[in-house]
């Protein structure tokens, strides 16, 4: 069996399943967001039973219009706070003490190896970096969660992906994964489960890793997985004990026999940063080859690109110099935690002289909700995941994907720009 | 919030759609469906005026109701936000018919009560304006214009399962409220539940 044919015979109590079963799974972790789970809050109250399955094991955690952007977003947020307050919600999450929930989740040692996630929010693939199975479903699908902790799910074929080679200087997990979805496209993957495999692997922080696995569903994908290693049980263990949390976890892995529906190589050696033009993430291509279009904002930040590897990436390059006359740029580091510690680093320092606009813990423009949409004909060049018509702003808006390395030079230079061109200046290289 | 007590009206009632054809393409995806601007409220009859409104500013004037949907692959990809059929069925469409369905949207779908189906053969041939009836029965879509009838790829019979039963919340409510045992409903006073917010 595949790691996520594992990972869901073991929660639904069978000792084996096959891609096309449906089980019954039961769920480690159930979350959603100020925009889901007010719904979901809704459609849990019509399911008509009166107290969740587990207050401990449900995150509710405001993200996307917080904080308050307007009065109806209070009112969503008023019903997400009443719900985890008459539910006894062990993890609700207050802004200034919250973030976004896919980078939030897993810093904060509630995500482990052979979990099983569900999250009212599609980027909730994002955690299967650690080695669990995760995957995002809607409000009516989270309500049933939290009323009984489990979900009928269709064990998926998985997408074997096998990278090979060390990654050059600029090239990152947001890279690796804008390649996968230009040769795959924006459903080759769909109904499916990604495992990222291979020896690059063993290169990759677990920053990229997160990068790798949050951009799942950007190709149709139901959950993308990492098999755990050194890194990962590191990583979780360093975060359980910062919590004071003590969780067992059983680190699977896929057996040598394993069938897998496809498998892609990728040879990352040859690799060059990658740039998602308007508007599918699948239209990816060499940054060489869109360089020096002219953009207007620059967005580091979202469940994609906004952990420390990505900021310590963008002050560096910004360290000593100033952002384009002509250049708008956001820097959101997605927690609250993210934010002290860039604080701490000076990071925030560098990204405020530099004439940045820095706020933090929140999804911000990446939904084009509000703090830097997109007006009519407007370009922004952004570390998050989707560049659809409209996603930013105005339908006539237009967005480029990128690393964050590509964002920081190209809101120096005002133009799409490769890294390579710009000399770095400061003390933080 | 409507969608809900209405959904096994619409589900049990609908079993044969009959409609004039909105043709979309590849890739529908739900900030077009519907833009996160618009996610500060669940309110389905807001949600409805800002259908497809990046796509298509005048698609929510144009809609009759009844009207169907058909689009080629990945109907539905990005995001998770139910608002998405929500504001389908609130609009006023029927069924939407495509190729092939992003998976959340096609789970939430169910959910809220819109019917979907995967149809390639007829996906391929029609056109704007045509009219197509959906049997959601025993499968079957029908392009009268086009004058060609092909099976639609049948639900897995748990899903027949949650759709008989007019959706997720009616089929957990059954299960968990009249499954307890001695039949004796947990809470039968749900439906009463005050939504303050509503």
């Amino acid at each position: 069996m595949t790691i996520t044919e594992k990972i869901l015979a073991r929660h639904s109590s069978k000792d084996s399943v096959r891609p096309g079963d449906l089980v019954m799974s039961k769920v480690d972790l159930a979350m959603a967001n100020d925009i889901t789970a007010p719904m979901a809050i809704d459609a849990f109250r019509k399911i008509g039973v009166p107290k969740v399955w587990d207050h401990d094991r449900i995150a509710l955690v405001p993200s996307h219009f917080v904080p308050a952007k307007d009065i109806a977003s209070a009112s969503l947020g008023m019903r997400m706070r009443t719900f985890a307050h008459e539910q006894d919600i062990t993890h609700f999450y207050e802004i200034g003490r919250a973030g976004i929930e896919h980078i939030l989740l897993p810093e904060d040692g509630l995500v482990a190896p052979g979990d099983v996630i569900i999250g009212a929010d599609s980027h909730s693939c994002t955690y299967g970096a650690l080695g669990c199975f995760s995957t995002g479903v809607g409000s009516t699908d989270l309500a049933g969660v939290l009323a009984t902790g489990e979900i009928w799910l269709r064990v998926p074929e998985t997408l074997r992906i096998v990278y090979s080679g060390k990654p050059g200087k600029w090239v990152v997990g947001k890279d690796m994964i804008l390649k996968v979805i230009s040769d795959i496209g924006d459903d080759g993957a769909l109904y499916m489960a990604m495992e990222h495999t291979g020896d690059t692997i063993a290169h990759l922080s677990m920053e990229s890793r997160l990068t790798l696995t949050n951009m799942a569903i950007e190709g149709g994908a139901k959950s993308g997985i990492v098999p755990p290693d050194e890194v990962t049980i590191g990583y979780v263990n360093h975060r359980q004990e910062v919590h004071g949390r003590q969780r067992p976890f059983e680190a699977l892995v896929s057996d040598p026999d394993a069938r897998f529906a496809r498998t892609l190589e990728v040879d990352v050696a040859a690799l060059e940063p990658m740039v998602a033009q308007p508007s599918l993430p699948s239209r990816a291509v060499p940054v060489s080859e869109v360089e020096g279009q002219e953009v207007d904002q620059v967005f580091i930040g979202s469940c994609t690109n906004a952990r420390m590897e990505d900021l310590r990436t963008a002050a560096a390059m910004l360290d000593g110099r100033k952002v384009a006359s002509n250049i708008r740029l956001i820097v959101i580091p997605a927690t609250q935690d993210l934010y002290q510690q860039a604080l701490h680093e000076g990071l925030i320092q560098v990204f405020a002289d530099a004439g940045a606009a820095v706020a933090a813990g929140v999804c911000g423009p990446c939904l084009g909700g509000y703090m830097g949409v997109l007006g009519p004909g407007e370009r922004c060049l952004s570390t998050s995941n989707r560049n659809y018509r409209g996603r930013m702003g105005h339908r006539d808006a237009d967005v480029w994907l990128a690393n964050p390395a590509v964002a920081a030079a190209t809101a120096i230079t005002g133009r799409i720009t490769h890294p390579d061109s710009i000399v770095p200046m400061g003390a933080l290289v | 919030m409507s969608e809900m007590s209405e959904m096994s009206d619409t589900t049990a009632a609908l079993n044969s759609i009959r409609g004039k054809v909105h043709r979309l393409g590849a890739n529908v995806d739900t900030d077009v469906i519907i833009p996160a601007r618009y996610l500060n409220t669940t309110d389905p009859a807001e949600l409805a005026k800002h259908c497809m409104e990046d796509l298509d500013p005048t698609f929510a004037l144009r809609v009759q109701k009844g009207d169907i949907i058909v689009a080629d692959d990945n109907f539905g990809s990005g995001s998770s936000r139910e608002h998405a059929p929500v504001s389908i069925k609130a609009v006023g469409i029927g069924c939407v018919v495509a190729s092939t369905f992003a998976r959340i949207f096609y789970r939430n779908s169910i959910n809220v009560g819109l019917p979907i189906v995967e149809c390639r053969e007829i996906v391929e041939i029609t056109t704007e304006g045509d009219e197509v009836e959906v049997d959601l029965v025993n499968g079957t879509v029908r392009n009268l214009t086009k004058g060609v009838t092909a099976q639609a790829v049948p639900f897995p019979e748990f899903m027949r399962n949650i759709i008989e039963a007019g959706g997720l919340v009616p089929y957990l409510r059954h299960k968990l409220t009249a499954g307890n045992g001695d039949g004796v409903p947990i809470r039968q006073e749900a439906d009463e539940v005050d939504l303050a917010h509503d």
